[in-house]
This record gives C-alpha cells, sequence and structure tokens, in this order.
C-alpha cells in the first residue's frame, strides 16, 4: 500500500497531531461516521471503530459494487446496483445488495449455480483466488451513464433552439453552450489543426471536452448522483487518451510517418535513434494524458476528503470550521482544475491531431532546426 | 496498486457510452449547432459588407452631391460676376454716351451762342452802319443848307489836300 502510505504522509503533514493518526490506523473502520457524537463514542472506545482516514478515501476514490450514499444510525444506506458477470458458465447477474455491504469477501451470493464473493469491491468465485469477468454497472458506470444523459439533455436542447431559430443571437441555454463550443473550435481546434482539417475533427473535440469537464464537475458534486471519482478513475483516463492515440495515428498522413520512422534533416546515422524515440513518443504522449487526468482529479478528491476527514481524526466539532473553510477553498479550486483538466485534455488531443494531418512544407533550413 | 489497475468493466462501459456520446453528439448536436453559428456568421459576415458597402455608396453620393453644390455654387457665382459686369458695362456706356450727348449739346449750344453772336454782331453793324448814314446824311443836309459853310470847309479840305 504504498499509495496508502502517501496518504497518510499527506494527513501527517497536514495535522500537526500526526501521532494521532498512527493511532487511528490500529483500527479498522468500515464507514465514515457523519455524526458528532458517534465520533465522541469512538473516542472512549478506541479499539471498536476506530476512524480511518485512508480507508474511507481509498474507498471513496475507488469504483464499487452498490452506491454509498450515506450512515444511518450505524447502519450503510446505499443504492444497489446490477451486477454483471461474464463467467466461467456464462453470463450471471444479481443485484450488489445480495452482498450486504460486505467487502470482505466473507458473505457469499449463490447465482446461476456459482457461489461469489466481494473482496474490496472485486468479485471472485468464492474459495479461490479466480475472477470472473466483471461488467458491473458499478458506482463509476452510474455515474458515467449520468454524466452522458446530461451531457444529451444539455447539447440537444441546445440544438434544439439553432433548428427553431436561424440566424438569431442565442438565448437560454444556447447562449450558455454557444461561447464554450467556439472556445473549444476557435481557441483549441482552429490553433492546433490546419484549417482544411479542423471540420473533421471539431465534433470529436466538442463530445471530450464537454465529457471531461461535465464529469468532472458532477465529481465534485457531494452527493448523489455526483461525487463519483469517474474522470479520477485510471480506466475512464485510458479510454479517452486510447482514443487519442487511435484518431491521431489513423489518420497520420505520409509525413507524419516519415517524422517518426525516418526524420528527414537529420544525419543517417542519427535516424533510427530517433525512429525509436519518436516511436516511444506516439505512447508516451497519450500516456501522460492518461495520468495527468487521473491524477488531478483523483488529487482533488483526495484533498476535499482529508480535510473532511479532519473532523473525525481530530474527533471535534471545534475544527469544522477551519476544515470547511478550507474544503470550500480546495473545492473552489477544484472548479477551476475541472475546467482545467478538460481544457488541457483537449488542447493535447487538438495538438496530436493537427500534427497527424499537417503537411511540413520542407526546405533545407526547417531541416536543419529539426521538427519535434 | 488498485487504484492505478484499469478495471476491464469500466472500459468496456466508457468506451461504449463514450462511442455513443461522440455519435450522437457529433449527429444531433454538434452538426446542427455548429453550421448554424456557421451559417449566422456568414450572414453577420455578409451584413457587415452590405453595411459598408451602403456606407460607401452614401459616401459617395455624398461627394457627389458636394460636387453639384459646388457646381452649382461656381455657376452662381460666375453668373453674379457676369451680372455685375454687364451693369458695369452699361453704366460706363451709358456715363459714356451721356458725356457725348453732353458734349454734342454743349457744342451745339456753344455754336447757336456764336451764331446768335454773330447775329446780334451783324444787327449791331448794320443799325451803327443805318445810324451813321442817317447821321451822315443829316449832317450833309444841314451843311447843304448853308453853302458859305459848306464852301469854307470844302476849300479847307481842299486845301488839306493840296498840302498833302
Amino acid at each position: 500500500m504504498g499509495l496508502g502510505r502517501f496518504f497518510t504522509l499527506l494527513t501527517a503533514v497536514i495535522l500537526p497531531m500526526g501521532s494521532m493518526v498512527a493511532s487511528e490506523e490500529v483500527g479498522h473502520s468500515e464507514h465514515v461516521s457523519t455524526s458528532v457524537e458517534h465520533a465522541e463514542v469512538e473516542a472512549h472506545a478506541p479499539n471498536e471503530e476506530a476512524f480511518n482516514p485512508n480507508e474511507m478515501i481509498m474507498h471513496h476514490i475507488a469504483d464499487s459494487h452498490g452506491w454509498h450514499i450515506l450512515d444511518w444510525n450505524g447502519h450503510a444506506v446505499s443504492i444497489p446496483l446490477p451486477v454483471i458477470l461474464w463467467t466461467n458458465e456464462g453470463l450471471v447477474m444479481f443485484s450488489s445488495s445480495e452482498f450486504h455491504h460486505d467487502i470482505e469477501g466473507h458473505h457469499v451470493v449463490n447465482a446461476g449455480g456459482q457461489q461469489f464473493v466481494n473482496k474490496h469491491e472485486k468479485i471472485y468465485y468464492a474459495g479461490t483466488e479466480e475472477k470472473p469477468m466483471d461488467f458491473s454497472i458499478t458506482k463509476n458506470v452510474l455515474a458515467l451513464l449520468v454524466g452522458a444523459a446530461l451531457l444529451l439533455l444539455i447539447f440537444f436542447s441546445a440544438a434544439r433552439f439553432y433548428a427553431k431559430n436561424t440566424n438569431k443571437a442565442p438565448r437560454g441555454l444556447a447562449s450558455f453552450v454557444e461561447p464554450l463550443i467556439l472556445f473549444v473550435r476557435d481557441d483549441i481546434a482552429r490553433g492546433a489543426i490546419p484549417e482544411k482539417h479542423l471540420n473533421r475533427f471539431v465534433p470529436y473535440l466538442l463530445t471530450l471536452f464537454f465529457f471531461i469537464w461535465v464529469n468532472n464537475l458532477l465529481g465534485l458534486v457531494p452527493f448523489f448522483p455526483g461525487g463519483a471519482n469517474l474522470t479520477g478513475n485510471i480506466a475512464v483516463t485510458l479510454v479517452l487518451a486510447a482514443f487519442t492515440l487511435v484518431i491521431t495515428n489513423i489518420n497520420g498522413t505520409k509525413d507524419y510517418w516519415m517524422h517518426i520512422v525516418w526524420m528527414p534533416g537529420v544525419p543517417t546515422a542519427l535516424k533510427p535513434i530517433l525512429a525509436l524515440i519518436e516511436l516511444i513518443g506516439v505512447f508516451t504522449k497519450p500516456f501522460s494524458l492518461m495520468i495527468r487526468l487521473f491524477a488531478n482529479i483523483t488529487a482533488g478528491h483526495i484533498l476535499v476528503l482529508s480535510l473532511v476527514s479532519l473532523i473525525f481524526i481530530f474527533e471535534s466539532v471545534w475544527i469544522s470550521p477551519g476544515s470547511i473553510i478550507l474544503t470550500l477553498f480546495i473545492s473552489t479550486l477544484e472548479l477551476l482544475v475541472a475546467a482545467l483538466q478538460a481544457y488541457v485534455f483537449t488542447m493535447l488531443t487538438a495538438m496530436s491531431f493537427g500534427a497527424a494531418v499537417e503537411e511540413h512544407h520542407h526546405d533545407d533550413h526547417a531541416h536543419a532546426d529539426g521538427h519535434h | 496498486m488498485d487504484l492505478v489497475t484499469p478495471g476491464l468493466g469500466l472500459i468496456v462501459w466508457t468506451t461504449l457510452v463514450f462511442l455513443i456520446l461522440v455519435f450522437l453528439l457529433g449527429k444531433f448536436a454538434w452538426k446542427p449547432i455548429l453550421s448554424a453559428v456557421q451559417a449566422r456568421e456568414e450572414a453577420i459576415d455578409q451584413a457587415l459588407k452590405q453595411a459598408e458597402s451602403a456606407r460607401a455608396e452614401m459616401g459617395k453620393l455624398q461627394a457627389s452631391n458636394e460636387q453639384l453644390l459646388k457646381q452649382a455654387r461656381e455657376e452662381r457665382e460666375a453668373i453674379v460676376k457676369e451680372g455685375r459686369a454687364m451693369r458695369d458695362a452699361m453704366v460706363a456706356e451709358a456715363k459714356e454716351s451721356a458725356s457725348v450727348e453732353a458734349a454734342k449739346i454743349l457744342e451745339s449750344a456753344r455754336t447757336q451762342i456764336h451764331q446768335e453772336k454773330m447775329a446780334a454782331v451783324t444787327e449791331l453793324k448794320n443799325q451803327v452802319a443805318q445810324l451813321a448814314v442817317d447821321m451822315a446824311e443829316k449832317i450833309l443836309r444841314a451843311e447843304l443848307a448853308q453853302p458859305e459853310v459848306a464852301k469854307a470847309n470844302i476849300d479847307r479840305d481842299l486845301k488839306d489836300l493840296n498840302l498833302n
């Protein structure tokens, strides 16, 4: 748990009383307690249900079967979600509520003539270390669907305005989204992609930008159906980066490939070395996209949760004003980060597309300077 | 390490949902919105261009108006000038003819005066002559009435004549 240790360190830096955190580590908590009295009870009996911020934070930012909303009288209240498994014997479906909030692999679920357990939100065949393929509608998948529905709702209604009003100044929702759309088209796409190819890529870039931005924002909403760490999930950023990689390379012109495998204008002896570097670069660029979005959004969630956790770590209601102010500050910052990361991802993707379709007008000077 | 291990399920769902979004938004949102925006931009562009050309047209019209006005002003000026010149000429001519007339009148007056004077002089001469003749007649008659005196006078005259 290298990351777990990092979070401890982070909390320890924030807290002047690092020793308290160490003592919390001993306990084993399942869920965040939302009531102060509960925290006071814990203070009297630390061995029973000590609050563990690492576990809470890790649980929050990871994906889960079932959407935990709140704790009520010590019981977790969560929305059950469908578990969809592709097992050795075919498709199996059941509700995540059948695990009864157990993520330690104790509670065995019988479904489709097979037995499954949930170990830290990973589903195993009971009693084995083998996993079926898991296509469940998890918390993140539900958040993804909510985000997608929201995107469709916003932009279909905006599109309806344009269908009804030709050559009129935008009003209502259209007046809100139009500047953003024009921003993506004119400030992100137009600067990076040659005019000739612009219209081909702008729709994709728009979808990408608003997908990331809206889901980033939904992730900052602290209650259902927001708050899922969707764009801070490596699987999601992996898919988005993979799309950038694929679209870039299937649109790559002869020029683009020549600059990768046989760089013009450099001594022949250097060409194979450059080709190696450029080939690695083809993959490192989208890889960095994947990591950047994942790390930024996840870090934001961790920060906010750490600051909220301060109240429970100190087990005092008096710490809450400071915690709330800091949380407010970081949340505001995260609003900026949400837009900024959407912008950066889209911008770099646009530049990648631009590089793929760009036509180089070479002369000997340009060769001497070297490209890329 | 769970955090950085992408889950297969979420990869599949994200790919699926994202592709559907790209398709649906592309077809039913971006395409109509972008084309509408582009159409509007073109319409605005065109309207601006039209306004520009209308302004140029108006400017041209104004310039030609001004030209016309200037021309009219010049024409008026010319007419006024011409009028003034004509008036001056007429006045001058009138003056000229008047002075000539005056001179003529003066001349004729002078001539008449001269003639009148001459007539008067002639008349006076005639009358003087008549008077002289009359007086001479009277004197002669008186002389002739007294022959000794006449004889004495004639003798003296003759003497004078002889002495010469």
